[in-house]
């Protein structure tokens, strides 16, 4: 128990007041009140969002595939993503001209044009190119093969969603490495540190900090990006949902199914950038904040100690 | 010992012969000429921008510099030297050299992500390769020299600003420097934290390190001082035994800038 108030120690008179009243807030929140009411009721009684037909597809094979398939395009991507992107925001910072150039033109070349234009031209890319070829550069080559073979469905898909994606996680990872205080590096150095384990083992940790939420922003982003391989006829989420819907044209249900399996997986990626940040925090903060459980805890030990001031 | 003079039989830790620094065009260092002798504390002292932290950082090549020569424990700084060619070091080799040489820092540079522990025990591990369990021991026993056993699993964030200067002594001894260079290590304290650093700094020059000191701590200077350099705009005015440059200085600048700091 701490030291009690001035007021207990009998040295002041404690503040006994009548509160400001704020009917404005009443009101509004009656209003609001009453609209969401009404939206709720609507939601739940119309007969036309047939929540039956929605209940009936949620856990349907091939819907389920079509979940399967989403998380797998959004971990390939991201991946993709995060290691290209890391690797041009290091070539964004070289001292060397051609190296920084072309990571610039990289990311200005992918961010500028539409990532569903990317998705149709890698997926219609096989079509157009008579062979592949791996080899000496102008030279005699080792090994050749179909495009049509190299580039499937899926890989189109994820070259599309990965090489754009890179574009903005290297500017994501620039701003963090150059969040990174220059005495960092410096005190790296003069332990005899290189600079590849300076950028590993001191700037990239700390980096994390500045580059984690943009990132979990993007991967939910992304999450929702990888609808667009619709355009490709793969079968994704929305896909699978478009292939019911094409047979039984219930099209409303079929996309709140979608729906709710897209915010599912968004609340699950949001509770574990929740805690991704958290890790990241450490040395940045004194005390690390409270996770939601121990907050519950900590409610229940309040209540539960009655009179003990927190 | 003469700071600047020649200084006897030993051979030299730190020898600077016309070192000179330039920044695009502007000159910071304008031929430095000293030498610092093993087991000494070598202090330099001036008004900022004089060029003293500049020469301070040449000594681990965190610096280039533009003319002159530079060598510690008879070799060149940053260069070797095959018949009359000077080859440039790769930066391994820098590296190596700088395992060498300790540096504290102004405002500590502590890697914030890591608990005092990992702090000091991150290089040895990592660039020297030592064995955890080795390090883990000395860097205990570090930590306890600086007078931190009990912070040892505390973040920089939770330490005071002495206590953080103490970790970044200790992680540059983890690497058995033989030479240990102090840029202003009082100069972000508040004035009540300064003592603690002091006084980890004078028992470390008691056992007998090399050390080269840049600070305003004149009492620190002339105590535990053996030599004593006063530079300003990139050259070195005077030079001496600490009591006898701070008691009887010769120089009008040197009087002029000590007039205002003591």
């Amino acid at each position: 128990m701490a030291d009690p108030l001035p007021a207990e120690r009998g040295e002041a008179e404690a503040i006994k007041a009548i509160p400001v009243r704020h009917p404005g807030r009443w009101v509004a929140a009656a209003i609001i009140l009453v609209l969401v009411a009404q939206f709720v009721h609507w939601v739940v009684t119309d007969s036309a969002l047939q929540w039956g037909v929605v209940g009936h597809y949620l856990f349907n094979s091939q819907i389920v595939t079509g979940v399967g398939n989403t998380i797998k395009l959004t971990i390939i991507a991201m991946v993709m993503g995060a290691v290209l992107g890391i690797g041009l925001a290091v070539m964004r910072l070289s001292k060397n001209p051609i190296v920084s150039g072309v990571a610039w033109v990289y990311i200005w070349f992918f961010r500028g044009t539409p990532v569903l234009v990317q998705l149709i031209f890698w997926f219609n890319l096989p079509s157009v190119l008579r062979s592949v070829s791996l080899g000496i550069p102008f030279g005699p080559s080792w090994f050749r093969t179909d495009p049509k073979d190299l580039i499937t469905q899926l890989i189109a898909v994820c070259l599309g969603l990965g090489l754009n994606e890179a574009a903005y996680m290297a500017e994501i990872a620039r701003a963090g490495i150059l969040s990174v205080d220059e005495g960092q590096v410096e005190a790296a150095s003069a332990l005899g540190m290189t600079r590849l384990q300076a950028m590993r083992r001191i700037v990239l940790p700390q980096a994390m900090r500045v580059i984690i939420p943009p990132t979990g922003n993007e991967t939910i982003s992304m999450l929702k990006t990888t609808s667009l391989a619709v355009f490709v006829a793969y079968n994704e989420l929305l896909g699978a949902a478009t292939n019911v819907y094409s047979r039984t044209y219930q099209i409303i249900p079929l996309l709140l199914t979608a729906s709710i399996w897209y915010l599912f997986m968004t609340s699950i990626l949001t509770i574990g950038q929740y805690y991704l940040e958290r890790h990241y925090a450490r040395g940045a903060l004194r005390e690390l904040p409270l996770t939601p459980l121990q907050k519950l805890r900590m409610f229940g030990l309040r209540n539960a100690g009655g009179a003990a001031r927190l | 010992m003469s700071a600047a003079g020649p200084s006897g039989s030993t051979p030299p830790m730190v020898q600077a012969q016309g070192v000179h620094k330039h920044f695009g065009r502007l000159e910071v260092l304008k031929g430095i000429d000293l030498e610092v002798a093993p087991r000494d504390v070598f202090c330099l002292i001036g008004p900022s921008g004089s060029g003293k932290s500049t020469f301070l950082r040449c000594i681990n090549h965190l610096e280039k510099i533009s003319a002159g020569r530079l060598s510690v424990d008879g070799e060149l700084v940053g260069y070797r030297q095959q018949g009359d060619k000077l080859y440039e070091l790769r930066d391994r080799e820098v590296c190596q050299k700088r395992q060498e040489i300790g540096m504290v820092f102004q405002h500590f540079n502590l890697f914030p992500h890591m608990t005092a522990l990992g702090n000091v025990m991150a290089a040895p591990i990592r660039v020297k390769k030592e064995a955890k369990g080795v390090v883990h021991e000395r860097a205990a026993r570090l930590l306890d020299r600086v007078g931190l056993h009990d912070k040892a699993d505390c973040y920089p964030a939770q330490l005071s600003g002495g206590q953080q200067q103490r970790v970044a002594i200790a992680r540059a001894l983890a690497m058995e420097p033989k030479l240990m260079l102090f840029d202003e290590p009082t100069s972000a304290l508040d004035p009540e934290l300064v003592g603690e650093v002091l006084d980890v700094m004078r028992d470390l020059a008691a056992e007998g390190m090399t050390m080269i000191v840049v600070t305003h701590e004149m009492g620190f200077a002339r105590e535990v001082g053996d030599a004593l350099v006063f530079m300003d705009e990139g050259v070195v005015v005077e030079a001496g035994t600490p009591r006898d440059v701070i008691t009887n200085p010769q120089h009008e600048r040197t009087k002029g800038f000590l007039s205002k700091v003591l």
